[in-house]
């Protein structure tokens, strides 16, 4: 049984998109933080430049495109949802999850492939922020991609439409993290 | 655990599964007052250690350097975060949040179940560290790398992890149940409840939530860093490897300042309220309090680099950290004028909540006018890590965290267990408590201004600092910390024994305006039996002129 309270909009907000936005609010602290310590150790160190060269920035570009891809489904899916066609937001749903795994896989060969040429997380400054950073946003990644799981489960059946929203909002925050992680930790030489 | 029929629970469902936000907020309340004995006889074992060196503490037996450092390093971890922000913030807002603002439960009654059991479970964490290989860690509550970062200084290898795995998912359970207050008060209001018919302690609660959830993302971050370096072998902290130890300074106290006022925006909250209902008056200044709140709340994200004063920050830099510093005393300094002014002409009764709220007042000023010292970088050159400090944040943390929690607890006590305290009990504990808190830290202003340093296992050691004269006020301090400890029972007695003895409180002992003390005592599931309240005027109409009855109910129509 939901509580009265949940079913209350004093603030003229739903309740979710509300809770959304304030976990968002708490997670660009916990990037933000991530990356202006990283900004000032790139500063004082150029040599770190050199070590950033090794990045695979093919790799990196595609993934950028996957995840802007992803949330486009997942914009079209809201869309649906907003109509009440449960099924297709759905199966958009589906199809951002689907981006997300190729997201990550492509990370996982990438690693993969510089854990081989050497270059691990203990190595240095440079490629401990850069498994550290992308290792964080990764889990935000698998993360929302569970959740989006459920939604979708419902939305399939009809249910919590309005979930279909939420998620989405996450999603767009995990795919802008990402829009200031690839150029700091690939392109910046 | 869906709950079909509230009535016949079962126990499992009841207390240890409930998603009601007034039981949740009881294991809060019992886990954060048990964590208080706990941190409690920590500073009894070192205490005693620094009074009488070398002897076997009674219940405890010899203490150890190493050990010395784990209790004094898990008094502080535990009285802030699992005393202060358990019972301040989690156990009031829980408790009062559904009740002030007129509503059932919180808006994610599940999320918030599943923040008391993270925080439960970080609670058994810190715990077991006593117990594994190596002992607890005790490189102090700040955890300052190189100590914290390699094993093979701080001798705690597995202990330095479980501190830091505890402290992370403290934070997760107050991120979790930090969203559901801020939802909850922003959302769930009752028909009618404007902004400024949020009652004080709301608003604070609220507030000190938005900045804990501001300020704790970079410690989480420094946390990731720091865990990395600790079990696989990064350099973040380390300068040999292109690390900087003071980054984790600056992560640290970004979060850990704004702390400070994360607890006291709190504590102010409650004796706003409980000197409003004895001093039967409104609030001077109702919306100067909420606005100075808010001005500490921005300043408090710009003045954690005072901190750092000694760590080899750009001389500039500090200089504009004293500003900011000093400036964030205006706004706490103008809180404590507008609650003085509450009292002038109000029509006061010194009951046991009164006389707790009083206290911090009085208390809290001697702390901050002592911070000022502290915030001024050419002062603090001299004072940074002496017992100057260590009385200066005690005469803050001991205000917030155990005189305004006895404040809102002897308060709210009523409505939680449906009967009265008992007064005179109430009484004796209150003046136990108070005097012999004072005898414990002045003596330590003055050693602190004396030399003395922090975090020494045994002055002997030290011919400067082991004079006769010195050691008797380390005496002195350590026997009023005894006789302070020992009031305690007289506390617990009350509490536990007015739970079946006490008079029945009926539904507003304290007559007072709030929401809360509308419904029974205690509140039944779902707070208001059905019939929500609206709200048609603020929460502190107290001695309305022409009114027969000198308090008037928010829900009481016109």
């Amino acid at each position: 049984m939901r509580p009265i309270a949940t079913t209350r909009s004093t603030a003229g907000m739903a309740t979710g998109q509300l809770a959304v936005w304030w976990v968002v609010a708490s997670e660009i602290v916990i990037f933000g933080g991530l990356l202006a310590a990283y900004i000032q150790y790139r500063m004082s160190h150029p040599d770190w430049a050199g070590y950033a060269e090794h990045t695979n920035v093919i790799a990196g570009a595609f993934n950028t495109f996957v995840l802007l891809s992803s949330s486009l489904s997942a914009v079209l899916a809201h869309q649906a949802a907003e109509a009440g066609d449960g099924r297709k937001a759905g199966k958009l749903l589906g199809l951002t999850m689907v981006g997300a795994l190729v997201f990550l896989t492509v990370k996982g060969l990438e690693w993969t492939t510089e854990i081989q040429a050497g270059y691990t997380i203990s190595s240095n400054g440079f490629w401990a922020f850069y498994y550290t950073a992308a290792g964080i946003h990764a889990l935000h990644v698998v993360a929302g991609a569970i959740i989006m799981g459920f939604v979708a489960r419902d939305a399939l059946a009809g249910r919590q439409l309005h979930r279909v929203e939420l998620i989405g909002i996450y999603w767009h925050f995990v795919d802008i993290v990402w829009i200031f992680l690839f150029p700091l930790l690939y392109i910046a030489k | 655990m869906t709950q079909t029929d509230h009535h016949e629970m079962g126990f499992w469902a009841k207390y240890i599964f409930s998603t009601d936000h007034k039981m949740i907020a009881k294991q809060y309340m019992f886990t954060g007052l048990a964590m208080a004995l706990i941190g409690g006889f920590f500073s009894y074992c070192f205490r005693m250690q620094l009074a009488f060196p070398g002897m076997s503490v009674p219940g405890y037996g010899m203490v150890s350097a190493g050990e010395y450092n784990a209790l004094v390093t898990n008094h502080g971890t535990i009285m802030i975060f699992w005393v202060a922000m358990p019972v301040l913030l989690a156990a009031f807002g829980n408790f009062l949040i559904p009740l002030m603002v007129g509503c059932d439960d919180m808006v994610f009654p599940r999320i918030n179940r599943l923040s008391f059991q993270i925080f439960f479970l970080s609670t058994i964490v810190l715990l077991a560290a006593f117990f594994v290989p190596g002992g607890a860690f005790g490189g102090a509550w700040t955890a300052y790398p190189p100590l914290s970062a390699k094993a093979a200084y701080s001798l705690t290898p597995i202990g330095s992890t479980m501190w830091l795995l505890a402290v992370a998912l403290e934070f997760v359970a107050f991120l979790l149940g930090g969203i559901n207050f801020i939802t909850t008060a922003m959302n769930a209001r009752a028909p009618g409840m404007k902004a400024f018919d949020v009652p004080l302690v709301i608003w604070m609660i609220v507030m000190a939530s938005i900045i804990f959830m501001l300020s704790v993302g970079p410690l989480i971050a420094g946390a990731i860093m720091l865990l990395f370096d600790q079990v696989l072998g990064t350099g973040f902290y380390d300068p040999v490897r292109g690390g900087d130890p003071v980054l984790w300074q600056h992560m640290f106290w970004f979060f850990g300042h704004p702390e400070v006022y994360v607890v006291l925006l709190p504590a102010l909250g409650i004796t706003a309220d409980v000197m409003s209902v004895f001093a039967r008056k409104k609030p001077f200044g109702l919306r100067l309090i909420v606005y100075s709140a808010m001005g500490i709340g921005v300043l408090s994200f710009v003045v954690w680099a005072h901190h750092q004063f000694i760590s080899g920050i750009d001389p500039r830099m500090a200089n504009i950290f004293t500003i900011t510093t000093l400036l964030i005393s205006v706004p706490v300094a103008e809180m404590i004028f507008l609650f003085m002014a509450t009292l002038y002409r109000g029509s006061i009764t010194l009951a046991t909540p009164m006389l707790w709220a009083l206290a911090f007042v009085a208390e809290f000023m001697i702390g901050g006018v002592t911070g000022i010292f502290l915030g001024d970088n050419a002062a603090d050159i001299y004072f940074h890590d002496s017992y100057f400090v260590l009385a200066h944040f005690h005469y803050t943390f001991f205000p917030i965290a155990i005189i305004a929690v006895f404040a809102g607890l002897t308060f709210w006590y009523p409505k939680m267990f449906g009967r009265m305290l008992n007064e005179t009990l109430g009484k004796i504990h209150f003046w136990g408590t108070v005097i012999p808190f004072n005898f414990i830290f002045i003596p330590l202003f003055v050693l602190g201004i004396g030399g003395q340093h922090r975090r020494i296992y045994n002055y002997q050691h030290f011919t400067d600092l082991s004079s006769s004269s010195f050691q008797d006020m380390r005496v002195f301090a350590t026997i009023a910390m005894l006789v302070l400890l020992a009031f305690q029972v007289v506390f617990i007695y009350n509490f536990f024994s007015s739970m079946k003895k006490g008079l029945p409180a009926g539904k507003n002992p304290w007559r007072s305006n709030t929401l809360e003390w509308t419904t029974e005592s205690p509140p039944p599931h779902g707070n208001f039996a059905g019939a929500f309240p609206t709200v048609y005027r603020g929460p502190y109409e107290y001695s309305v002129p022409d009114r027969e009855s000198d308090f008037w109910p928010q829900d009481e129509p016109d």
